[in-house]
């Protein structure tokens, strides 16, 4: 097990008194981060996403009802990406669409990570029969094949929306962080500050939440990343096999209409591509800031 | 002994779990999918009372107590019943599963094990040469296409190879003028047909590989004995493969289902667009049919083969690490 030192433990001593730490510690780990040219790279095309998210609708050339326009339509100057076979706007689904998608992501994931601390912690910090216990639920989930068993879930559902891809998302992907967090919480309870603090007779909550988890910030980050990005594909997958809902504008949905409606054979390759190279980069973006937080936070990776 | 007697035992509770959940879930949900499904059948043609019995064990209908059904259920399922297809109807699920499973099973598991030999290669390579030009551009790039959907890739391959290019053929497993036989001609048809699925699985996954090994042997090569050996005067080759990369191999030995897991649900929508005739093509057939005994059925199979690869591999990580063999560190 490698140990992943908390950031600023290489110049002070961990037991100094936590505040200060904290404050001075999160402008000092963005920095470092900033400084990564991987990570760099990820927090651009992060912003961009989210940039399109935001005013997207906003800078739309058309309205997202309009479905006026001539039916499947190759890319053109009127309609940069096409239209589809309904006669809207191809570029103005995919901006509309980042909405939902980085919606649907990052509550997903915001769920999973909470899920993941809750068990992960509890597990690691009590240990002995409900570590057993936890574990073993963490080691079945993690190897039951995650796509299928959401496909399974999913069409049980009397109905499809986002609501339902949240919920299907947020069960059966918690337990790799899960199994991760408890790991780090296990070499934690062994160090000197929580065994003071259990003597001092603090509260477990109290030391879990206010005494490990400022140290655990950037392992609980990238465990955030991951799960988003686990969440983004999943989200795509489920929604291209139908279980979402066809009739919100998402990048999934976007392709399975692209898909149903064959524009793969009638040349429409902006269709196709432009919500794919979206969900990819989104993913991407995501991944290299958990590179660079990864290269901030462990040593060995340093130096890149 | 101890270590090779608790993977069999949490092998037979992972599959009784599969089996249970198949058996709960209809039952959890709301609306019944069981009643929509008997009146869909009714709509069909008459069906016999033993059919309808059958039906409703499968999907739930409540006959008896919840033990007893559950117990018919588990019997059923060690028999192989798996009751009737709704959507290849009157054939039995698990003939239809049968014509399915070898297709996906070959060519899924062949190409896995073919993009993990080489991503984990090219993952050494890249680690050994942290850095450099190789590794930078990997990372980079492989990063950016383990992020692709599966399905995502085999649309664009359509439209390129088949579309523009036209050279491959983009839907089935194997010429329509040939039915599955042992000759030439068919096996041609058929690995024709299986390079563009190939391509996608391989393209897709070949990232995760080469990054996880290259993380992993950039952590081993920080260790203690690699110096050691560097100050041995060991030759480069001995030290990076027989040195770092087998002690870096052993974390991705123990992530096998989850990678294996990933691989197997994109290669299931990748072969829904290239309407290959394998396990991920009748899932989405069952989906669009409502067709529940066949897709609990898909489920348990894919399920049962991915914990039995996983539960292979469990076995080579045990001969491969003494150390869990003696019951010492994980």
């Amino acid at each position: 097990m490698v140990d992943k030192p908390s950031l600023t433990s290489h110049h002070e001593d961990s037991t100094s008194v936590q505040l200060t730490e904290k404050v001075r510690k999160n402008p000092h780990f963005l920095s470092l981060l900033w400084a990564n040219p991987k990570a760099r790279i990820g927090i651009i095309m992060l912003c961009f996403f989210f940039a399109m998210a935001i005013f997207g609708p906003f800078v739309a050339p058309y309205s997202l009802a309009d479905t006026n326009f001539p039916t499947s339509q190759t890319p053109s100057i009127v309609h940069w990406l096409g239209t589809t076979q309904s006669g809207q706007d191809v570029l103005t689904e995919l901006l509309y669409g980042a909405r939902i998608s980085l919606f649907v992501g990052f509550v997903a994931g915001a769920i999973v990570i909470l899920i993941a601390m809750f068990v992960g912690f509890v597990a690691g910090y009590f240990g002995g029969w409900i570590d057993d216990m936890l574990s073993l639920l963490m080691n079945v989930i993690l190897v039951l094949p995650g796509l299928p068993l959401m496909i399974l879930i999913a069409a049980y559902m009397p109905s499809h929306g986002i609501g339902e891809i949240i919920l299907v998302m947020s069960i059966t992907g918690w337990a790799f962080g899960g199994r991760s967090l408890r790991a780090q919480m296990l070499t934690m309870v062994q160090q000197d500050y929580v065994i003071a603090a259990k003597f001092a007779g603090e509260r477990p909550l109290r030391i879990i939440f206010y005494e490990i988890l400022p140290n655990m910030l950037s392992y609980i980050v990238a465990n955030f990343f991951g799960a988003v990005v686990g969440a983004v594909l999943a989200e795509a997958g489920l929604e291209f096999l139908g279980l979402g809902n066809p009739s919100i504008t998402s990048w999934g949905t976007m392709i399975y209409w692209a898909q149903s409606s064959d524009a793969m054979l009638s040349g429409q390759w902006a269709w196709i591509l432009a919500p794919g190279l979206c969900i990819a980069g989104l993913a991407a973006a995501l991944t290299f800031v958990n590179f660079g937080i990864d290269a901030v936070a462990n040593p060995r990776l340093q130096g890149e | 002994m101890k270590y090779f007697m608790r993977k069999i035992v949490f092998f037979i509770v992972t599959i009784w779990i599969a089996i249970t959940l198949n058996f709960i879930l209809p039952r959890l949900m709301p609306g019944n999918p069981a009643q929509a499904m008997m009146s869909k059948f009714a709509q069909q043609g008459a069906i016999t009372p033993s059919q309808e019995h059958a039906l409703a064990l499968m999907l739930g209908m409540p006959t008896g107590s919840l033990w007893t059904q559950y117990w018919q259920y588990l019997l059923h399922v060690c028999e192989g019943n798996f009751g009737v297809s709704y959507s290849f109807y009157p054939v039995k699920v698990i003939t239809v599963i049968a014509g399915a499973l070898p297709w996906t099973l070959t060519l899924v598991g062949l190409v896995t094990i073919i993009q993990f030999v080489v991503g984990t290669l090219l993952g050494v390579y890249a680690a050994w040469h942290r850095g450099r030009k190789f590794d930078s551009v990997a990372t980079v790039l492989f990063s950016f296409t383990s992020a692709f959907p599966y399905f995502w890739i085999a649309l664009l391959f359509i439209y390129l190879f088949g579309y523009i290019l036209n050279w491959f053929p983009i839907s089935g497993g194997y010429s329509g003028s040939l039915s599955p036989a042992l000759n030439w001609s068919f096996v041609g048809s058929a690995l024709y047909h299986s390079i563009l699925p190939a391509l996608t699985i391989f393209i897709t996954g070949i990232g995760g590989s080469l990054l996880s090994m290259r993380n992993n042997m950039i952590n081993t090569l920080g260790e203690d004995y690699i110096l050691l050996g560097r100050a041995e005067g060991l030759s480069e080759t001995v030290i990076s493969i027989r040195y770092a990369a087998r002690n870096a191999l052993l974390p991705i030995v123990t992530n096998f289902a989850m990678t294996l897991g990933m691989v197997v649900g994109g290669s299931l929508l990748m072969e829904t667009v290239f309407a290959y005739p394998g396990m991920g093509y009748l899932l989405s057939t069952a989906l669009s049919n409502q067709d529940y005994p066949l897709l609990q059925a898909l489920f348990l199979f894919i399920t049962v083969s991915v914990l039995l690869a996983n539960f292979a591999a469990d076995i080579v990580y045990g001969f491969l690490d003494p150390r869990v063999r003696r019951g010492g560190a994980r």
